[in-house]
C-alpha cells in the first residue's frame, strides 16, 4: 500500500470505531447529529470536498456528487448511521479498488519484467556496466551466465543455451555460438557471451516488445468504448430519476389527498442514488483486458489493443499463408529433373541468379550448390514479383522461376510430376529443366487446425504462392477447409477481400502471415497476426496480434485467452448491471435499504474487479 | 507529433473524464488515457507548441477531475 492508501485505511478505521460506538450511545437530538459528524467528515471530507468543487466547475454528476448527496440526504433524514456507513463502505470499495489495479499492474510489469538494467562493456580494467541506451551498434558486450542479453547482435565469441521463455513462452532452451544473431531479452542460462550489436537499444526486440504491451491498451474495444458512452448519459439519468423517486410520489399523494411521506420517498431515492454508481463496470472492464494482454505477454503473444483481442475472440475465418506459417519454409532441393546439361551447373546458375533475393527457394538452392557462391559473376538481377529473376551469369542470360515466368519470357516449361515447388530454369532462351524444391509442414499444424475448428472457427483457408500439387497436398494433410494456390500477393489481397464479402458483419477474419511480403493482407484482415517475429521488425509493425515463435498452437493460445477475457468482460458487464437494476428496483418501490444499496455498489465492485483479475491467467485447455 | 505523458488518477471514470477534457483542448489532434499503465498520449496538431497546449490540457483536467495529475 502506498501513503494515500495507508492515510485513507486509518480514517476508514477510525471513523468506524466512533460510528459503532456513538451508535450504542443514548444521546438524542442536535447532540447525536453533532456527534456522527465527526466519523462522517472524518472518512468522507474529501468526497464533499470533489462534490462541491464539481458543482463549481459544472461537472455536477459525478460519484462523489451522487455520495455526497445521498449521505447528507441520509444525515437530515436522521438516518444517521447509514449516512456515515455510506460514506464509510464506499471509502472502503474505492481503497480495494485502487489497491487491487495498483496490485495488478505491479503484477503485469513483473511478467513483463525483461528490460535490462545495463550492458557490460570491456573496459581498460575489466567489465563496465553502462546504460544500454549509450551503447552504440557495432560495440562488442559481454553477457555473463544468468543475464540478460540487452541489446540485438551477433554472437562474436562464445557458446551459450538462452532462456527465451520471457519473450515466447517456450521453456525449451536454444544453442547459440559464434555467427549466430541473438535477441535482447533473452536470458544467458550457461557460458560467456561476447556479442557485437547490430542494433540500437531503442531499436532492439525488447524495447519493441515492451513499448507494444506499454501502449496496447491505449487502442480501445468496443466494449470499453460502450462503457464510457454509457458512463457519459447513465449518471445524469439516475439522478433526475432519484429526484423525480423523491418528488412525483409524494406529490401523487398529496395530490390523491393522503399524507404526501416525504421521509419515506426521499430515503428510497437516496438509496437509487447509493446504487446506481458506475465504478464496477468502469474499474473492471479495462482492468480485465489489460490483465487479458498481460497474460496473453506473459504466453508469448502479443496483443497490440484490446480491439483486436476482442476481434480475436470473434474470429470464425482464418485465413493461413502456407510457406512459413503452416510449414516450416525451409526448402530442400529434392531432385532435378529433364536437365540438358550438368546438373550441378544447373544448380549452380540457378543459385547465382537468386543469390541477391533472401525468399526461402534461393537459399535452398544456395545450400544444394554445396560450393560457394562468388557473387562477382552474377550482373544485372531483375526480379519479376510471383514470377522470378532473371540474371547475366557468366555472361548467359539466366532465366529462374515458375511455369508463368517461362510462358513470359516464350519458352516451353516441362511440367513436373512430383509434389513440391518446381524452379524452371532457361539459359540464353533455351529451357534447361527443373528443380524440384519440396517443403514440410510444421509438426504442430494439422493438431493447431484440429483445435481451431473444435474451438468453434467455421473455415480454414490456405493461400499460397505455390503450384496447385503441392498446396492441395499440404492441404489434404493438414486438414485445411479451402486453399487457393499459384497467387500472386495481390490476388491474397483479393482472396481475403471475397471471403471478407461472405461472412456476417459479427464473424471476423484473421490472417495469419509470417509477416514477410504480407504486409498488405495483414492490414486487410480483420485481425491480422504474424508469427515467428522473433527479430523481424516488419512484421511486428504490420501485424495486431504478435506470436513471438512459429508455433501454429499458438494460435489457439492466443484465441483461448480471447475468449476466456471477452467471457469475463461480458459476465462483469451483465452481473454489475443486472444486480444493479434488481436494487434499482427494490429500492424504488421501498424493498431494498440503504445496507443493500451499498452492497449493490461497493460489493459488486470488489466482485467485478476479482473477476477481471481472472483474466491474468492463460487457459490451457 | 505525439508525445507521451505520466499521469496520477485514482479512479477508471476519472481518467475516462481527463481523456475527454483533453481532447477538447484546442492545439490536441487525439488524447488517449491509458488508466491501467498511467499514462496519457497526446498527439498535437501541426505547428502547435506541446508545452503550452499540455499546460491548457492539465488545467481543463483539473477541472473535471480534481484530483489528477500530469507529469510535464
Amino acid at each position: 500500500m502506498n501513503k494515500k492508501q495507508k492515510r485513507m485505511l486509518v480514517r476508514i478505521l477510525v471513523s468506524g470505531a466512533l460510528m459503532i460506538v456513538l451508535s450504542l450511545l443514548p444521546v438524542a437530538g442536535i447532540l447525536r447529529f453533532v456527534l456522527f459528524l465527526i466519523p462522517y467528515l472524518i472518512v468522507g471530507y474529501d468526497i464533499l470536498r470533489k462534490a462541491w468543487k464539481g458543482i463549481l466547475n459544472r461537472q455536477v454528476f459525478d460519484e462523489n456528487f451522487l455520495m455526497a448527496v445521498a449521505t447528507v440526504g441520509a444525515m437530515a433524514l436522521g438516518e444517521y448511521t447509514e449516512g456515515v456507513a455510506v460514506m464509510l463502505f464506499y471509502q472502503i470499495g474505492e481503497l480495494f479498488q485502487s489497491y487491487a489495479v495498483g496490485r495488478s499492474r505491479r503484477n503485469i510489469s513483473q511478467l513483463m519484467d525483461i528490460r535490462p538494467d545495463y550492458a557490460n562493456i570491456q573496459g581498460e580494467d575489466g567489465l563496465e556496466q553502462v546504460d544500454p541506451d549509450e551503447v552504440e551498434p557495432g560495440t562488442v558486450i559481454v553477457v555473463l551466465t544468468g543475464e540478460k542479453i540487452p541489446i540485438d547482435g551477433v554472437v562474436v565469441e562464445g557458446q551459450a543455451s538462452l532462456n527465451t521463455s520471457a519473450l515466447t513462452g517456450e521453456s525449451l532452451p536454444r544453442e547459440v555460438s559464434a555467427g549466430d544473431e541473438v535477441i535482447s531479452g533473452c536470458i544467458n542460462m550457461t557460458g560467456v557471451l561476447k556479442i557485437r550489436t547490430t542494433r540500437a537499444f531503442g531499436e532492439s526486440t525488447v524495447s519493441k516488445i515492451l513499448e507494444l504491451v506499454e501502449n496496447s491498451s491505449s487502442r480501445k474495444s468496443r466494449s470499453e468504448q460502450f462503457i464510457s458512452r454509457f458512463a457519459h448519459y447513465y449518471t445524469p439519468i439516475v439522478c433526475y430519476s432519484a429526484l423525480a423517486l423523491a418528488i412525483l410520489p409524494p406529490l401523487a399523494l398529496l395530490l390523491l389527498g393522503q399524507g404526501p411521506d416525504w421521509g419515506t420517498w426521499v430515503y428510497r431515492a437516496l438509496t437509487f442514488l447509493v446504487i446506481s454508481c458506475p465504478c464496477a463496470l468502469v474499474i473492471s472492464i479495462p482492468l480485465s483486458f489489460f490483465a487479458g494482454i498481460g497474460g496473453a505477454s506473459r504466453a508469448g503473444v502479443l496483443v497490440k489493443g484490446s480491439n483486436y483481442l476482442e476481434a480475436m475472440s470473434q474470429v470464425r475465418y482464418i485465413v493461413f499463408d502456407k510457406t512459413g506459417t503452416l510449414t516450416k519454409g525451409v526448402f530442400q532441393v529434392v531432385g532435378v529433373h529433364h536437365s540438358q546439361m550438368e546438373e550441378q551447373l544447373l544448380l549452380e546458375y540457378a543459385a547465382l541468379a537468386e543469390s541477391f533475393s533472401s525468399h526461402p527457394i534461393s537459399r535452398s538452392l544456395k545450400e544444394a550448390c554445396k560450393t560457394p557462391l562468388d557473387a562477382s559473376r552474377v550482373s544485372q538481377v531483375e526480379e519479376i514479383g510471383g514470377h522470378g529473376v532473371t540474371a547475366l551469369v557468366d555472361g548467359h542470360t539466366v532465366a529462374v522461376g515458375n511455369a508463368r515466368l517461362m510462358e513470359r519470357l516464350g519458352i516451353q516449361p516441362v511440367d513436373c510430376h512430383s509434389v513440391g515447388t518446381v524452379v524452371h530454369v532457361a539459359v540464353d532462351g533455351v529451357y534447361q529443366g527443373h528443380i524440384l524444391i519440396s517443403d514440410v509442414p510444421k509438426p504442430t499444424s494439422a493438431q493447431a487446425i484440429r483445435e481451431l475448428k473444435r474451438s468453434g472457427v467455421r473455415k480454414t483457408v490456405m493461400l499460397t504462392g505455390d503450384a496447385a500439387p503441392v498446396a492441395n497436398q499440404v492441404a489434404r494433410e493438414l486438414g485445411v477447409d479451402e486453399v487457393y494456390s499459384q497467387l500472386l500477393p495481390a490476388n491474397k489481397v483479393e482472396q481475403v477481400e471475397r471471403l471478407l464479402t461472405q461472412k456476417d458483419g459479427r464473424e471476423k477474419l484473421a490472417f495469419v502471415g509470417d509477416g514477410i511480403n504480407d504486409a498488405p493482407v495483414l492490414a486487410r484482415a480483420d485481425v491480422g497476426v504474424a508469427m515467428g517475429a522473433l527479430g523481424s521488425d516488419a512484421a511486428i509493425e504490420a501485424a495486431d496480434i504478435v506470436l513471438m515463435d512459429d508455433d501454429p498452437m499458438k494460435l489457439v493460445t492466443a484465441i483461448r485467452i480471447s475468449r476466456k477475457c471477452m467471457g469475463i468482460v461480458t459476465g462483469n458487464i451483465v452481473f454489475a448491471l443486472a444486480v444493479k437494476l434488481v436494487c434499482l428496483l427494490l429500492g424504488a418501490i421501498g424493498v431494498a435499504n440503504m445496507w443493500v444499496a451499498i452492497f449493490a455498489d461497493v460489493g459488486v465492485m470488489v466482485l467485478a474487479v476479482l473477476n477481471a483479475i481472472r483474466a491474468l491467467r492463460v487457459p490451457t485447455k | 507529433m505525439k508525445k507521451t505523458y505520466k499521469i496520477d488518477v485514482d479512479c477508471a471514470n476519472c481518467a475516462n473524464k481527463m481523456e475527454e477534457a483533453a481532447n477538447r483542448t484546442p492545439g490536441v489532434a487525439k488524447a488517449v488515457v491509458n488508466f491501467m499503465t498511467l499514462k496519457m498520449v497526446v498527439e498535437f496538431e501541426e505547428g502547435q507548441n506541446p508545452k503550452a497546449v499540455m499546460a491548457q490540457v492539465l488545467k481543463n483536467c483539473k477541472k473535471v477531475e480534481d484530483d489528477c495529475e500530469i507529469f510535464l
